[in-house]
């Protein structure tokens, strides 16, 4: 698990991940959701259309032939498509609180906008263009997104990212991307302003997260098609029912068929799609990821091709102490104690991992200062190679090969074969050998073993990646280390692929490559050159430490700056799939059920026989009928918050997700109504509403 | 019933299962051969010289379907000529020119593949009709099946071109001169000595058992009877089909039939699986549609021989419209053949099979004849329904929805939904006309639920090109040859349209290589998702009508 997962709650996941519904989020959804049972606002979900169609017609009915069946019917069908509506609401809703403190940070300020002579003006930050370059001092808010163009200044960027701890903001390179409406905390930039008022960083989160600027997925849209024609294909069988059933002298009221049609049609999964796409959309800003489409989320539950940079993904970053492999006739303790001595004047991270090692192998406690008398510290140059300690009567000194075996040889000692070997066995491997030796008084020096730096991969994600295996996806290492090491780490840590000695063109024409062969890649970078490869990446995740290049070529945007997320995102993608999935089975599967109920309500007082299909054995045709429509409206509310939440998913092959699923959605989809509607049944016997 | 009739009825259905699973593969591997062979024969150039085509040209999807409505027009427009001019022209044995209403309501129905006969064979069809006309659209109607779905095979195995789905002229030609052909000959010799007549004989007159004279015409039967079956078309030289003993004389000549009608429709699996380019693909389709055919000759041999109601109870069997020489298991197997496939040749009366019998016959046809289907009819209207049964579940494996290395994004499921709605739109307005005009409630023989029955089976037969009749409706009426007609039409000809435009719509796509992330679609979970879609999709459409017919009847 990468370490960011674990970062303190931040303001753009403020809100609780809401499992359960409030009844305090229903009731603030109430007028969005009234306002959206508009026959317009209905008008691009035909199934809501047709169910609102159908209660309008049932209203009249109602109204000219009264009855307290009519009614009740009338009044469920309405609340079929408020439910509808207050799902879209609540899904919306969510991110509203997110929007309004994102917002705080759009405030006018004032700019100091430096003209072509040279003099600063004060202007207010709404009226800059691209192109201005104005200054900023500690204290002073930065007026819209930009580069900074001069100077180093340590920033704020908690109204973003959540996370409190400055970022440091430097002119050339790639730290050098500003959002306006962070804040300067010590020395002042100069910023040259890249994006206009009204169209930063900040205002396209603003939408994103209220869902102002939503459109349908493509997936969305396919599957709305075929919801569609299933609408029409029930709308046929229940026109037609008609003619069918005067001729058996079954004729039926109007109000049961627009109620037999409302449970027919997906109304379960037209309800709830939109609610779906948008929570997915929810999740991943949780997760501090801003998708700028959600194709580009969809997109990510078909990546076929991962690309993951080595440094700060797959490892830790730098090289650590791995082992100690003492030379001929050496004690592996005598070999510690000369590594923790010779690395105490190394404060580089490789001499703390040394320290770090031969604590937790040999029990050696670090040495405290002043403990070692007269000790003389010999610090690292990149001169020398070499660090140590001089000690009255010893010296010891750990470096590079070469240096340490050219100061053995000068002191009239001789370096063993064996340990030419045990170098050449580590760089091959693609780590990294450190000599150490020792001179005791004034006999000439020894080697006393090879200490083997290597990356270090982190823990767990030979896991990960076996588990992205198992889900179809490849992963590929992106490392500019020679092959030879490259593939040491690959094989450690299980990729399945590696880049190496990777230019920013070879990760491009990787990508292109992959994509001639029809699959989807995925990848994670910061810096402008990576540009060009995030914008041809299916889903290209920017860092938002990374300059304004990148974090316009991405599709995505990771607050938190960390290369580990994209992986993540994939399985946000897969969960937001399969929730849609499994709500349209679970709601098709319903069908079957209602027929058990709606069918003989409607046909045994004509033709008796029928009556045995009443397996659920419900009260009245009356009861039947209404339960059915109050099943339909009341699943909606019920199975909102699992749309809210995304299914429960588990990294697995498709076979195994399918068989699983199926059985879950379809089987229980299947099963559930009969449950649900003699249950209603039951309880509107009881109540005498018929 | 006794031990050994249900021993026969077991062992003909194993006979059948063993040939089929014995010729599947050969037969499917022969066809793709067939299919993407560079080589032309002899006497295919010369048809393509006299058609002036070039079989070489690499159609788009929709040239394609041009040629093929331009071929289909030309067939309906020749068969209406014969059919209108027959008693001028010679062999026509007596036979009357038909009315237009008849003679549209014939033609139609042999161009596609349907074979509703409104009329009796041996009065109203010349032999010069038979021969020249019906029985070369039996050959090329079903050649057409073969084409569209090598078309849709090609869009689902080419990457990027362009909308190019082959050549309707090769595919049409090839299939007729280099697998119909070749097996009709090898069939129609089998039926011959199994007892079939092969003449051109006008009718003669035989002296009955009982003494009294019967003319009993003669007629080419053998080679139309092989080519009924083999291109599930159905329409049978005399009016009592199978039934009839010159068609049909014995119980061996019975299951050759049964053979015959299910060879083609069960083999061209393969062929689509081979090309794509992925076998297993082919038999989980044929495995989809081996157990809803299996599924169905068990319902269909247990509610006949069952016979649950009085009358088949008190006789030990409902016997009612069958033919003695086959009796209820040999009837059952064959009305689930026929209608499984989209055949309609009956070898019993479909109006006096059981309730329970004659509604799993209707539900075969609603399934949309995909249990095996029609000769190639069957397999893109099955991967239709797969690709619905992909966009329902298929999002449950995490990846948006594809089928064999193909996305599905809106254009696609938009032509496959249309394709799915076409067939219920014709069966359930058709229908709800039908019931509720008087010219249609006129041709109802029985009254209540039967008469529903008989109605729907009508439309359902005409809607999805199976042809069978139920009886007992009068059809010969202009009300139900126009209606008919129409659904014949529509049904036919509305789905290809939409299959080859997806085919085009796949051949432009870019083939995207499967993972262990991507929906398997080979595996026995898919099979079962499949068929439970099936039944699922078309039964949510139409229980709601079946239960006032067959159902009412079987629970009465």
């Amino acid at each position: 698990m990468s370490t960011a997962l674990a970062s303190p709650p931040t303001t753009v996941r403020a809100q609780p991940m809401g499992s359960a519904l409030s009844g305090r989020q229903l009731a603030a959804a109430l007028p969005s959701a009234l306002r959206g049972m508009s026959p317009r606002a209905l008008w691009d979900s035909p199934v809501l259309f047709v169910v609102e169609v159908g209660a309008a017609f049932t209203t009249v009915l109602a109204v000219a032939e009264p009855s307290r069946f009519a009614w009740a019917i009338t009044a469920w069908l309405w609340l079929t498509v408020l439910c509808a509506t207050l799902a879209e609401a609540v899904a919306e809703g969510r991110g509203k609180a997110q929007a309004a403190s994102l917002r705080a940070t759009l405030r006018e300020t004032t700019a100091r906008r430096r003209s072509p002579g040279g003099e600063t003006v004060q202007v207010p930050s709404s009226t800059l263009v691209v192109g201005d370059v104005v200054l900023v001092s500690a204290g002073e808010t930065i007026p819209g997104d930009g580069d900074v163009v001069e100077g180093v200044a340590s920033v704020d960027e908690s109204a973003i990212t959540g996370e409190s701890a400055p970022v440091i903001r430097e002119s050339g390179g790639d730290r050098s991307a500003v959002t306006g409406g962070t804040v300067v905390l010590s020395d002042e930039i100069v910023v040259r302003i890249t994006a206009p008022a009204g169209q930063t960083f900040v205002d396209r989160m603003i939408a994103l997260v209220e869902g102002s600027e939503r459109q349908r997925t493509p997936n969305e849209v396919a599957l709305n098609v075929l919801l569609t024609s299933l609408t029409i294909v029930f709308l046929l069988a229940v026109v037609t029912l008609q003619p069918f059933a005067s001729y058996s002298g079954a004729a039926q009221s109007l109000v049961v068929l627009v109620a037999l049609l409302v449970c027919l049609i997906p109304t379960t999964i037209g309800a709830l799609l939109s609610a779906i796409g948008i929570a997915g959309m929810d999740r991943l800003v949780r997760r501090n990821v801003l998708a700028m489409s959600g194709r580009a989320v969809e997109a990510a539950g078909d990546v076929d091709v991962l690309l993951l940079d080595k440094t700060g993904t797959i490892t830790f970053g730098n090289r650590q102490a791995a082992e100690l492999l003492p030379a001929a006739g050496v004690d592996a303790a005598e070999l510690a104690d000369g590594a923790q001595l010779s690395s105490m004047a190394d404060e580089t991270p490789e001499g703390r991992s040394v320290l770090v090692l031969v604590k937790e192998r040999f029990g050696l406690r670090e040495r405290a200062d002043g403990e070692l008398v007269g000790a003389e510290l010999v610090p690292f140059t990149a001169r020398t190679r070499m660090s140590g300690v001089d000690l009255s009567d010893r010296r010891v000194r750990k470096g590079a090969t070469s240096a340490v075996t050219t100061w053995v040889l000068t002191s009239g000692g001789v370096v063993g074969a064996d340990v030419g070997a045990t170098v050449d066995a580590i760089s091959a491997s693609g780590g990294t050998p450190l000599v150490v030796a020792e001179q005791r008084g004034q006999a000439p020096a020894r080697v006393l073993g090879v200490i083997h730096l290597k990356d270090v991969v982190k823990d767990g994600m030979r896991e990960r990646f076996d588990a992205l295996r198992a889900m179809g996806i490849r992963t590929v290492m992106v490392t500019g280390d020679n092959p030879l090491t490259a593939r040491a780490i690959a094989a450690e840590a299980g990729v399945d692929d590696v880049l190496a000695e990777a230019t920013p063109e070879d990760k491009l024409a990787l990508i292109r490559r992959e994509q001639e062969g029809g699959r989807l890649v995925a990848m994670c970078g910061d810096g402008t050159n990576d540009a060009p490869a995030l914008a041809q990446a299916d889903v290209g995740v920017a860092m938002n430490t990374g300059t304004s290049a990148a974090k316009e070529a991405g599709n995505m945007v990771d607050l938190d700056s960390n290369p580990t997320k994209v992986i993540e995102v994939v399985e946000i993608g897969k969960q937001l799939l399969i929730t849609r999935g499994a709500l349209t089975t679970f709601s098709v599967a319903n069908d079957v059920a209602k027929y058990f109920a709606i069918l003989p309500a409607m046909f045994a007082v004509a033709i008796p026989q029928l009556s045995v299909l009443n397996v659920m054995r419900l009260h009245s045709p009356e009861s039947a009928i209404l339960s059915a429509v109050v099943f339909n409206a009341l699943v909606i509310v019920g199975l909102l918050p699992l749309a809210l939440r995304g299914v429960r998913y588990t990294p697995s092959s498709a076979s195994a997700l399918l068989r699983r699923n199926l059985l879950l959605y379809g089987l229980g989809g299947v099963i559930a109504p009969f449950v649900g509607i003699k249950l209603i049944d039951l309880l509107v016997t009881l109540v005498g509403i018929i | 019933m006794s031990a050994v009739q249900v021993l026969t009825a077991v062992a003909q259905v194993l006979i059948v299962v063993a040939v089929l699973a014995a010729t599947h593969r050969p037969l499917g591997d022969h066809v793709a051969r067939v299919l993407s062979s560079p080589r032309h024969l002899r006497l295919e150039r010369a048809g393509y010289r006299l058609m002036r085509v070039d079989p070489d040209a690499d159609q788009r999807w929709s040239t394609y379907l041009l040629s093929l409505l331009g071929f289909s027009l030309a067939s309906v427009l020749l068969l209406f000529g014969l059919a209108r001019l027959q008693d001028r022209l010679p062999l026509d044995v007596g036979a009357p020119s038909m009315d237009p209403a008849g003679a549209w309501n014939v033609a139609v129905s042999f161009v596609t593949n349907t074979n509703w006969q409104w009329y009796s064979g041996e009065t109203a069809a010349g032999h010069l009709l038979q021969m020249t006309g019906l029985t070369v659209q039996n050959f090329v109607s079903a050649a057409v099946g073969i084409a569209v779905m090598a078309a849709l095979a090609r869009g689902f195995a080419r990457s990027g071109e362009r909308g190019r789905v082959g050549n309707f002229w090769s595919d049409l030609v090839r299939s007729t001169v280099r697998v119909l052909l070749p097996l009709a000959v090898l069939a129609a010799i089998a039926l011959i000595a199994g007892g079939v007549i092969q003449n051109l004989h006008a009718h003669t007159d035989v002296t009955t058992l009982t003494g009294g004279t019967q003319a009993a015409l003669g007629g080419p039967v053998a080679s139309q009877e092989a080519i009924k079956e083999l291109g599930t078309n159905g329409g049978g030289f005399f009016n009592a089909n199978s039934a009839h003993p010159f068609e049909n004389p014995t119980p061996w000549t019975n299951v050759l039939e049964v053979v015959l009608l299910l060879l083609v429709p069960f083999a061209l699996p393969r062929t689509f699986g081979v090309l794509v380019g992925d076998k297993r693909q082919g038999t989980a389709i044929a495995a989809t549609m081996g157990g809803l055919w299996a599924t169905s000759v068990a319902l269909l041999t247990w509610a006949e021989m069952a016979g649950p109601g009085l009358v088949p109870q008190a006789a030990g069997g409902a016997m009612e419209g069958k033919e003695v020489r086959f009796g209820e298991a040999a009837s059952a197997l064959f009305a689930a053949s026929t209608t499984g496939t989209s055949t309609g040749a009956v070898n019993a009366m479909h109006d006096s099979l059981t309730a329970p019998g004659g509604g799993a016959a209707l539900v075969n046809m609603l399934l949309g004849e995909v249990a095996p289907g029609g000769v190639g009819s069957g397999v893109y209207g099955m991967v239709v329904l797969a690709i619905v049964a992909v966009f329902l579940a298929g999002l449950m494996v995490g990846r948006t929805p594809e089928y064999l290395g193909k996305k599905l994004a809106r254009p696609e499921i938009t032509l496959v939904a249309l394709s799915v709605l076409t067939m219920p739109a014709v069966v359930l307005v058709g229908g709800a006309l039908a019931i509720t005009l008087p010219a249609g409630l006129a041709g109802i023989q029985e009254p209540g639920a039967h008469g529903l029955s008989e109605v729907m089976y009508a439309l359902a037969s005409a809607g999805n090109n199976n042809g069978s009749a139920f009886g007992g409706l009068s059809t010969g009426t202009p009300f139900y040859e126009t209606l008919l007609g129409m659904a014949m039409l529509i049904g036919r000809f509305v789905p290809i349209a939409l299959v080859l435009a997806l085919a085009g719509r796949l051949a432009s796509a870019r083939r995207v290589p499967a993972t262990a992330g991507t929906l398997p679609t080979h595996t026995p979970v898919f099979v079962g998702l499949l068929v439970t879609v099936t039944l699922v999709v078309v039964g949510l459409t139409f229980v709601p009508v079946l239960s006032l017919g067959p159902v009412v009847e079987s629970l009465s």
